[in-house]
């Protein structure tokens, strides 16, 4: 790239890094996101209240596995938990950024465009993490729940989460471009998240759903990430209560990755910079 | 390496900070710019001046790179603003019309953060300072009130060190006295040589700020020049009343002359008045295409 004097005179020093700034942009994401009270009991509270809820109502156990099913709740909701965290929080939050100006700020300024979303994935990678010890801490002192003592599971908790995390932060980020305003956006992604937990084995076990809901439910990532979660938490005993009779690992890192894929293809041809209104 | 040579402040691309000929835009049954022409001088501090609804903001925002043009030919800095570069927007400073964002964030954790993303930005400490919010510097932006808020936007109009500031309706919603502060602000940044366009619909702070304004109605302008001359201001008749008489005339003096010898002394109910600024820019947001 070729500058002329002028522009050598008044502007010598480089441009910050792409890197750099979108480190920076999740610190201030992050931040921001701890001080909006209401924006964290609405992500926290929902999968928290449910588990203790839950864990308090069923404490029966799986037929000859040793497994409750309270167990299982505390791996559904860890999945349901990454995705509100992911999915959800951006979904809402970008919905909010477009209509309050912050989009329209930043695209004003000479910040690389994959800072913004660097700063967004970063920030839900934390949030979405803390979830996860949270219910994972829950789920070990009140529900006996155990953490898995042998590296392989730990290496799987890791790709199922940070995989999913990834799909579905991305697909969030690909939502926000669906509500027309941010009145409307709480409502707009909750409602279709909220269903999706109800088919993907969140709450209520697959045996007890008719096919043709499971067959929509296995289309998203929520399904996979929570059986890989169960995987990791439930053991080989409970491979015994999934529909195959096996938790199918391969096919859990071939969906989750290709929604990663698939979300970074949809932010990449539906994002808008611009408001409804912005002209 | 770059000859010396090279900078030659006479040269007109180098002294052009903003370039329009024939811009357009159209939305649906409004033509909310109707073929405009700007010539804009790296230094100035240029007004847009016009009603609501005249086509400001669409304008300048199409100087700012938001939004695309129909038609026209646009240069601001030398870049087509339609294919912006993180360079040169790191040598523009933008003041929207309107911003809520970043609520949760003090003042100074905003004004630090957005220094980051430029290549020679100032130190955020004198820029909070400059704009008056040292005392606020710790509060969150949510916490502040109208006329604080914006200054924040003018402190992240400026963090980057800009060459060209563009305010759109700064003021709006000040109180007279905020307004002088906010007007002695933009003075000192224009001292220091930043080329400043700002839209606005008060005359006063166009002819306070501005050596240059063109006053738009309906997308076109309508007027432009020095505001003391604009419309034909010190050109325009003036106008000889007392009593019982009414004279327009380019000579009042005479008129005055021949009327004191007429009542022989002090004329009753003397006046003469020329057009004021407010008078010819009614006339001219008014007057049909
Ligand atoms: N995004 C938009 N969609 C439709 N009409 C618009 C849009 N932006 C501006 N207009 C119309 O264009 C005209 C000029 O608007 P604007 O540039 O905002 O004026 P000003 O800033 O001078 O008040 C108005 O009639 C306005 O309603
Ligand atoms: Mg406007």
């Amino acid at each position: 790239m070729t500058t002329t004097a002028a522009e050598k005179a008044t502007h010598t020093a480089p441009l910050p890094s792409a890197l750099a700034l979108g480190l920076s942009r999740a610190a201030v994401e992050t931040r921001m996101f701890f001080r909006e009270k209401d924006a964290v009991i609405f992500t926290f509270s929902f999968p928290i209240i449910l588990l203790v809820l839950f864990g308090s109502i069923f404490s029966d156990q799986f037929k000859g596995t040793g497994i409750t099913v309270s167990q299982v709740y505390t791996a559904g909701l860890i999945g349901a938990g990454v995705m509100g965290a992911a999915f959800q929080n951006l979904g809402i939050g970008i919905a909010i950024d477009r209509e309050d100006g912050t989009l329209k700020r930043l695209a004003g300024t000479p910040m690389p465009r994959s800072a913004y979303f660097v700063g967004k994935m970063l920030s839900s990678l934390v949030i979405a993490l803390l979830e996860v010890l949270i219910l994972l801490a829950i789920g070990v002192f009140l529900y006996e729940l155990e953490l898995p003592t042998d590296v392989s599971a730990w290496v799987t908790l890791t790709w199922v989460l940070v995989l999913g995390m990834a799909g579905a932060a991305l697909l969030g980020i690909a939502a926000s471009s669906i509500p027309r305003s941010a009145k409307s956006a709480a409502a707009v992604i909750s409602m279709p998240f909220v269903v999706l937990q109800f088919i993907s084995g969140v709450y209520i076990p697959f045996t007890e759903l008719p096919p043709w809901l499971i067959n929509i439910s296995s289309v998203f990532p929520l399904k996979w990430m929570c059986q890989g979660l169960r995987s990791v938490f439930l053991g080989e005993e409970g491979a015994r209560l999934e529909l195959t009779g096996s938790y199918e690992l391969g096919r859990v890192a071939l969906v989750l990755g290709a929604w990663v894929i698939g979300g970074l293809v949809l932010c990449l041809m539906t994002f808008r910079w611009k408001g409804r209104r912005d002209g | 390496m770059v000859p010396q040579e090279a900078y030659r402040p006479d040269a007109g691309a180098m002294t052009t900070a903003i370039h329009v000929r024939g811009l357009t835009k159209r939305y649906g049954d409004v033509q909310a710019v109707g073929g405009l022409d700007l010539e804009i001088q790296k230094g100035e501090v240029f007004a847009i001046l016009g009603p609501n609804g005249a086509g400001k903001s669409t304008t300048v925002e199409i100087l700012e790179g938001y939004r695309k043009r129909d038609s026209g030919e646009v240069r601001v800095l030398g870049i087509d603003p339609q294919k912006p570069t993180r360079e040169w927007r790191a040598k523009l400073g933008i003041v929207l019309q309107t911003a809520n964002d970043a609520a949760e964030l003090t003042v100074r954790e905003t004004i630090r953060h957005f220094a980051a993303y430029y290549p020679m930005a100032r130190d955020p400490e004198e820029v909070i300072a400059k704009v008056g919010l040292t005392e606020k510097a710790d509060v969150r932006i949510r916490k502040l009130s109208g006329g604080q808020r914006r200054r924040v936007d003018v402190a992240l109009g400026v963090i980057g060190n800009p060459e060209l500031l563009f305010l759109d309706e700064p003021t709006t919603g000040f109180d007279p006295e905020a307004r002088r502060q906010f007007w002695d602000l933009i003075k000192g940044l224009a001292a220091e040589g930043t080329t400043i366009v700002l839209t606005t619909h008060y005359l006063d702070e166009a002819e306070a700020l501005a050596k240059r304004v063109a006053v738009i109605a309906r997308g076109r302008i309508v007027a432009a020049g020095d505001p003391a001359t604009l419309g034909g201001r010190a050109t325009a008749k003036a106008k000889v009343t007392w009593a019982d008489g009414l004279v327009e005339t380019d000579t009042p003096t005479r008129t005055v002359l021949e009327l004191s010898r007429r009542y022989d002394g002090e004329v009753p109910g003397l006046a003469i008045t020329r057009p004021t600024l407010e008078d010819i820019y009614l006339t001219l947001i008014e007057a049909p295409e």
